[in-house]
């Protein structure tokens, strides 16, 4: 899928995603040329049809994550069927910048994040966390907080989770 | 008319190209099974002809065997190699490498949608829209097959089975997602219906260069436990007459024995249990035949 800008005759740059959480989504693109910016709307069919393939208009921001199609879209998952690592809520990511994994700090999660992020069903609890600590260590985030998990969830397309 | 650029004339990437995301896909779960022997799967495209208790059988003898076996339920819809392979109830570890099997019966790691469903009688639903379903459940279910595949941690192993639901069409999927399948077992039933039925999978392995290709006849004859007479279940010898055609080896001639499904279904294979039973025997000298060809195709590699 390509979008091409026909005044420049330029292929058009992948600029944003949003899923306002009805089931459709938004996608931005824009023309390196000239500036303009298209938007492209689906329904809950259209975008469905292309999450069911496990793969991203506009590309991935963060790492696939193990089963996370099955987990993003199974009604009816097992709360214990995945077995978190025994000290996974102390388990950090290391923020942007640090070149050596070593010199890395934490990913501080506020009390508040802590709370919100125990409201998601464990059956995909472990996965998400993950997410949203790849991006923060993309976005060079050093502390999560809800506001920034929402954020996450909306420029990653995490609706639902 | 203005000339607009076509697709392939467009270099540049927005990174919204879904054939190459879905390349990217398999090239990641090819990287994932490069650490497994040999993939195996276990179909029929009839259904009824008792391809799950013989996958669970064949990966328990496989195990007893000293092999390291992997054991994957591609039957979404209706899984049951959990519970004959001892696993239902188990959790997953979740790690960001991929995610660990539970071990079964005789240490065989198994995958199945069993593990992840809240209840066995949930019929398989998926959080989507209602309307359409049509246009987006298979390809759905694809990619968590695919995901079953490629995200398990499966470690070093030397077999991994793949039980395949009915249907030519589950085989097709599975070939799209495994183009290099080392070996297919087209499980059938003397019966003409069967034959029928079986001949379609037997092609469609043998077009698309599976490897190596064996066919498994169950539930060929009764003996019975008072007298011992022995007597078919059917009047056709459709598995011999399959064979016979299509040059297809019949590896494996399986006596029909009442007590294969019952103690399989409750986690407990038949050949771990009774491996001295004419059925058990059977599937034994199956995964010494699946050994050997695995072995041989080593060989000439």
């Amino acid at each position: 899928m390509k979008f091409l800008c026909l005044e420049c005759d330029e292929a058009m740059d992948f600029a944003e995603r949003q899923l306002p959480g009805d089931g459709t989504l938004a996608v931005v693109f824009k023309c390196p040329g000239c500036g303009r910016e298209m938007a492209m709307l689906t329904n809950p069919m259209e975008t469905q049809l292309v999450s069911s393939l496990g793969v991203k208009i506009g590309g991935r921001d963060v790492p696939a994550q193990p089963m996370e199609l099955v987990r993003g879209s199974l009604e009816g998952g097992r709360e214990d069927a995945f077995q978190e690592p025994a000290n996974a809520l102390s388990q950090d990511v290391p923020v942007a910048g640090v070149t050596n994994p070593a010199d890395a700090g934490p990913l501080v999660w506020t009390p508040e994040a802590v709370d919100r992020l125990s409201n998601v069903p464990k059956f995909v609890r472990g996965m998400v966390k993950r997410i949203y600590g790849e991006w923060a260590r993309e976005q060079g985030v050093a502390e999560m907080t809800p506001e920034l998990m929402d954020q996450a969830r909306t420029e990653l397309g995490m609706e639902g989770m | 008319m203005r000339k607009i650029r076509t697709y392939k004339e467009v270099q540049h990437s927005t990174g919204s190209e879904i054939l190459e995301q879905v390349v990217d896909q398999l090239g990641q779960l090819a990287a994932r099974l490069s650490t497994v022997g040999t993939v195996v799967a276990v179909a029929s495209g009839k259904g009824g002809v008792g391809k799950s208790a013989i996958t669970a059988n064949l990966a328990a003898a496989l195990a007893m065997r000293g092999h390291r076996v992997g054991a994957v339920d591609a039957d979404l819809n209706g899984p049951s190699l959990g519970r004959m392979l001892g696993v239902s109830g188990m959790s997953l570890g979740d790690s960001p490498d991929g995610v660990e099997p539970p071990q079964g019966v005789q240490g065989v790691r198994v995958m199945s949608m069993e593990l992840l469903q809240d209840a066995e009688d949930t019929p398989l639903g998926w959080r989507a829209p209602d309307f359409g379903k049509f246009t987006w459940r298979s390809t759905l279910e694809t990619g968590v097959l695919r995901e079953f595949l490629a995200d398990v941690a499966w470690g070093e192993l030397d077999f991994l089975l793949v039980d395949v639901p009915p249907g030519t069409d589950k085989i097709e999927r599975l070939l799209e997602l495994l183009p290099d399948l080392d070996q297919a077992l087209l499980v059938t039933t003397p019966s003409e219906s069967a034959r029928f039925v079986v001949s379609k999978s037997l092609r469609l392995v043998q077009e698309a260069g599976v490897g190596v290709v064996g066919l498994v006849a169950n539930m060929t004859e009764h003996e019975c436990s008072q007298c011992g007479h022995r007597s078919s279940l059917f009047e056709s010898g459709g598995a011999e007459r399959l064979a016979a055609e299509s040059g297809v080896p019949l590896w494996a001639s399986i006596p029909f024995d009442p007590r294969l499904g019952a103690s399989t279904d409750l986690g407990e294979p038949l050949v771990t249990k009774e491996p001295d039973a004419a059925s058990s025997r059977a599937i034994l000298a199956l995964a010494d035949r699946v050994a050997a060809a695995a072995q041989a195709g080593a060989n000439t590699q």
